[in-house]
């Protein structure tokens, strides 16, 4: 990895005491924590832990009750807009038109986000090429098998080249091989500089992210590299340090 | 049986819960039926008339002008001879001729009863009906007025004639197309997308997965619709009479019984939608385009089916509401009996046999 | 139990399931494990016999699944791929429903699910829809058992479900196998091979292999090394490199490696990492697991396809 010493304005996403409410429901509360550029940041959590509320409001969907957040070094709050251009999303459930084409969805996206059409088809001809999908470039996307799918959607989202992109269970269901070659398509665009957020159901992957979050009930209860967190909490996988910290909280719910 | 119970129980939960939907199919049935009855009955006033007084006495001079003091009518000429009436008519311009008897108030006076004959231009069924009424009103009005001075109260016989299209059609035929639209749009269209929302869901997938039997499944949606679709039928007959005063003059059960046929039909049509489609927006499509339409156009509703040409005549056959409508006019506006409908019940019932059985052979007991 | 003969199925063009054969014992828990569109739903569909297969035979118990469906469907439980109960129907008006329909009743069968349901009881009041993944999940699963069936098949139970809810359906799983139940369940984790009896790997419509994990594991040819440097990213792209590699994959933090060489010495590849660059090299031999299985088994079988 590159060298990371950033300035403290450097951080690609900078968090502070970000709170959700809704009604007396606190979904997030008070989380606090930065991204570096081209970081691989993993944020945990049980189902109902937090994480897409807080992830809506970092991509400037869900206005935040309260506490600030930078992305790219814009105010979620009061610039959400500029925000949305400058960051990627991706998630399991949707991220392309399944009856358009894998060339119809690229000139789509690429399209919302200003680029010309010169650019769009020359980036096109290459991601076709590097992701060996030329000759299905003119199929409509549901056909296509789901590891080429999501491979495909993630190149879209980092198509206009933004310097946040985020990724929602990215790798669902994707057969063994393909979830790695798309971990090392996410590692590829890291190196460039962009810093990817990522939630994951597989444990593993969460080893792959240079640094990671647990969220528990609305709060981030642990925050560090695997390596880190793992001598911290003396255990041996991230599995096992993900159940012992998410489950007697889940208990309590039940 | 327990499991019949069980699943009619869920169907009137799912009803119920989903309140925006119950809201709008019970609201639905009131709000057309008053959109439709205050669209075409609106107001009239100022509408020109005729007067042929072949009495000229005080009685017939206080009443003429006790009607022309309202806003409704307008004085356009008097006549002098029934020769007159027909071409006044065929001018245009006027809407009504109010006649009276010679010797009007003599008779009045001395024998209490008076004949006064009115004549509408029924061309605008709903205008000369509008205008009929009005004229009755004041002459009942007046007719009041003179009783409470009298010790033996008197009564004016007024003969209401309609010109041109003499039997009035079109005026009431609202309300039983309406009812028709109505049960075939809570019918046919919620139960097919009733069951085909299980499909989507995936529900159907473990329903089928277990012991129930299909018709079981589907016999137990059809009751909750069959209520519903009741409700709203009995909703529309009681505007139609007490805000409308579109009379029933027939059998009541009679009415009832036919009115439960057509559902029963409509709700078979329902299934067969439902049989032949796997998402609520297609059945819904399905309904509206394939009922909604042809209901509306060609069930003789809006548009005659006499007047339609033969092609359209022929396709009509094939629309049930058509029949219904034929029925219910029957029932309602005739007071015919079953003798005189019973070929239309044939051909409802023919209808319902062969969308059940058609649904029996297209229901799949797996997965496509 | 469960007896698969020769089973195929196509959708047009594309062939989900190409002459499959399993056997499931009495009181196993038999684990179909295999990636998205690998064919597990279709084949779990054809055996609760919801889809016809194109050739071959099936049985549950005895009774075929083709021409004894009206009987088989009295006798299995079957909780789909997605959440398919009624939403809008409360948790305990959802379990009475599935409990009538099988001509019983909640309290009859009550000891079955007794572990489950009591989880969610509190909340029997509540509409399904409003319930957590987790719960919803013990939901479905007490439905699919209140007829007490003798197997159950789960497709996919665990998809999409957090660590914590996953560890405790499997918990459940093992405790309805203590009641005699055999149980049929898919899985894309291949982590949750070793909770199963014996399992089945399936990609692309084909088994790769079929047998109890520890054997599968034990068929593994090769060694498999776990390698680990502080330059983990380029660590993947430098093994690749090396002159004998087999084969080299991220496994969480570490990255497995096969040696072409029966030969293979360690210390020449910390040699050439060294050189590379890396520091705080580990090299140390492990227990393949069955998600190495699995990459080995693809790997062969696309081999094969492209011969």
């Amino acid at each position: 990895m590159q060298t990371r010493q950033p300035m403290p304005n450097e951080y690609s996403i900078d968090v502070q005491n970000l709170t959700k409410k809704f009604g007396a429901f606190t979904a997030v509360n008070e989380i606090s924590f930065n991204t570096k550029k081209g970081e691989i940041f993993g944020f945990l959590g049980a189902n109902g832990a937090g994480k897409s509320t807080a992830m809506k409001m970092l991509c400037g969907l869900l206005v935040p009750s309260s506490g600030q957040a930078t992305v790219a070094s814009f105010d979620i709050n009061k610039e959400s807009e500029k925000v949305k251009k400058r960051i990627g999303y991706m998630s399991q459930k949707f991220s392309l038109y399944q009856d358009l084409t894998a060339r119809e969805n690229i000139r789509f996206f690429g399209g919302i986000y200003g680029l010309s059409n010169k650019q769009i088809k020359e980036k096109t001809d290459e991601l076709m090429e590097r992701l060996h999908l030329t000759d299905f470039a003119n199929t409509q996307v549901g056909d296509l098998p789901l590891g080429w799918k999501q491979k495909l959607a993630f190149s879209v989202a980092v198509f206009h080249g933004p310097e946040i992109v985020f990724l929602d269970e990215p790798t669902g269901g994707v057969d063994p091989v393909t979830r790695r070659e798309f971990w090392e398509m996410i590692y590829a665009t890291a190196k460039l500089g962009t810093t990817i957020f990522v939630t994951t159901h597989y444990m593993d992957e969460s080893e792959y992210c240079d640094r990671v979050s647990i969220m528990v009930d609305g709060r981030i209860e642990a925050l560090g590299s695997p390596k880190e967190l793992k001598a911290k909490y003396h255990v041996k996988s991230m599995d096992e340090l993900f159940l012992q910290l998410a489950r007697p909280e889940t208990v309590k719910i039940f | 049986m327990d499991r019949f119970l069980a699943f009619v129980r869920k169907e009137i939960y799912h009803i119920l819960r989903d309140w925006r939907t119950l809201i709008i199919l019970l609201g639905m049935p009131i709000i057309q039926i008053l959109l439709f009855g205050f669209a075409i009955t609106n107001e009239i006033k100022h509408a020109k008339i005729a007067i042929l007084d072949q009495a000229k006495d005080t009685h017939s001079k206080a009443l003429i002008d006790k009607l022309l003091a309202t806003e409704y009518f307008i004085l356009d000429e008097y006549l002098s001879n029934e020769s007159e009436i027909e071409p006044i008519f065929k001018k245009g311009n006027i809407k009504e001729v109010i006649l009276f008897e010679p010797g009007f108030g003599q008779r009045l006076e001395k024998e209490s009863i008076a004949h006064m004959q009115v004549i509408a231009d029924a061309s605008d069924p709903n205008t000369a009906t509008m205008l009929l009424n009005y004229t009755k009103a004041i002459v009942t009005d007046y007719q009041m007025q003179q009783n409470a001075r009298k010790k033996l109260p008197f009564s004016i016989d007024i003969h209401a004639e309609m010109f041109y299209n003499k039997e009035l059609k079109g005026v009431y035929l609202f309300v039983p197309g309406l009812i028709a639209i109505i049960l075939m749009l809570v019918s046919a269209m919620m139960t097919s997308i009733s069951i085909t929302k299980e499909k989507e869901l995936g529900t159907m997938e473990v329903l089928l997965a277990t012991p129930m039997q299909p018709a079981v499944i589907i016999l137990a949606k059809v009751i909750p619709y069959l209520l519903l679709s009741f409700i709203n039928a009995i909703i529309i007959l009681l505007l139609g009479y007490f805000v409308f005063g579109v009379p029933i003059h027939g059998n009541l059960m009679l009415l009832l019984a036919e009115m439960i046929l057509f559902i029963l039909t409509v709700l078979s049509l329902g299934i067969f939608i439902s049989t032949v489609t796997s998402s609520q927006q297609v059945a819904l499509m399905a309904s509206l385009m394939g009922l909604m339409l042809p209901t509306i156009l060609l069930s003789g509703f809006i548009f005659p089916v006499e007047n339609m040409p033969w092609p359209l005549q022929l396709i009509s056959n094939i629309v049930p509401a058509k029949w219904f409508i034929i029925i219910i006019k029957g029932i309602m506006l005739k007071g015919a009996g079953i003798g005189l409908v019973w070929k239309e019940t044939v051909i409802l019932m023919g209808f319902l046999v062969f969308f059940i059985l058609l649904s029996i052979k297209k229901f799949k007991p797996r997965l496509t | 139990m469960i007896q698969i003969h020769g089973i195929s199925k196509s959708f047009g063009n594309v062939v989900a399931l190409q002459d499959i054969n399993i056997e499931v014992q009495e009181g196993e828990i038999f684990g179909l494990i295999g990636p998205d569109g690998s064919g597990k739903t279709t084949l779990i569909r054809i055996l609760t016999t919801l889809l016809l297969p194109d050739s071959g035979t099936a049985t549950v118990m005895g009774l075929d699944v083709v021409k004894e469906y009206k009987n088989l469907r009295r006798v299995f439980g079957y909780m789909p791929g997605r959440f398919s109960l009624y939403e809008d129907l409360t948790v305990e008006e959802n379990l009475e429903l599935f409990a009538s329909i099988f001509g019983t009743t909640v309290e009859a069968n009550y000891h079955l699910i007794e572990d489950i349901y009591k989880q969610i009881e509190p909340f029997k009041s509540r509409r399904a829809g409003k319930l957590s993944g987790g719960m919803k999940q013990k939901l479905a699963l007490s439905c699919a058992m209140i007829h007490q069936p003798k197997v159950i098949f789960l497709d996919e139970p665990t998809t999409g479900v957090d660590p914590v809810s996953r560890q405790e359906f499997w918990k459940m799983l093992k405790s309805l196998k203590k009641h005699g139940i055999s149980i049929f369940v898919s899985t894309p984790y291949m982590d949750e091979a070793s909770l199963c009896d014996r399992i089945a790997l399936i990609q692309d419509g084909k088994l790769l292999s079929i047998d109890t994990p520890t054997a599968i594991v034990g068929q593994y040819e090769k060694e498999v090394y776990a390698i680990v440097s502080n330059k983990k990213h380029e660590l993947l792209q430098d093994l690749r490199r090396y002159k004998d590699v087999e084969s080299a994959f991220l496994f969480g933090s570490h990255i497995h490696y096969s040696d072409q060489k029966v030969s293979f010495d360690p210390r020449e590849l910390i040699q050439y990492l060294e050189q590379l660059g890396h520091g705080e090299i580990e090299v140390d031999k492990i227990e393949p697991t069955i998600e190495d299985c699995f990459l080995a088994l693809m790997g062969n079988a696309n081999k094969t396809a492209d011969a």
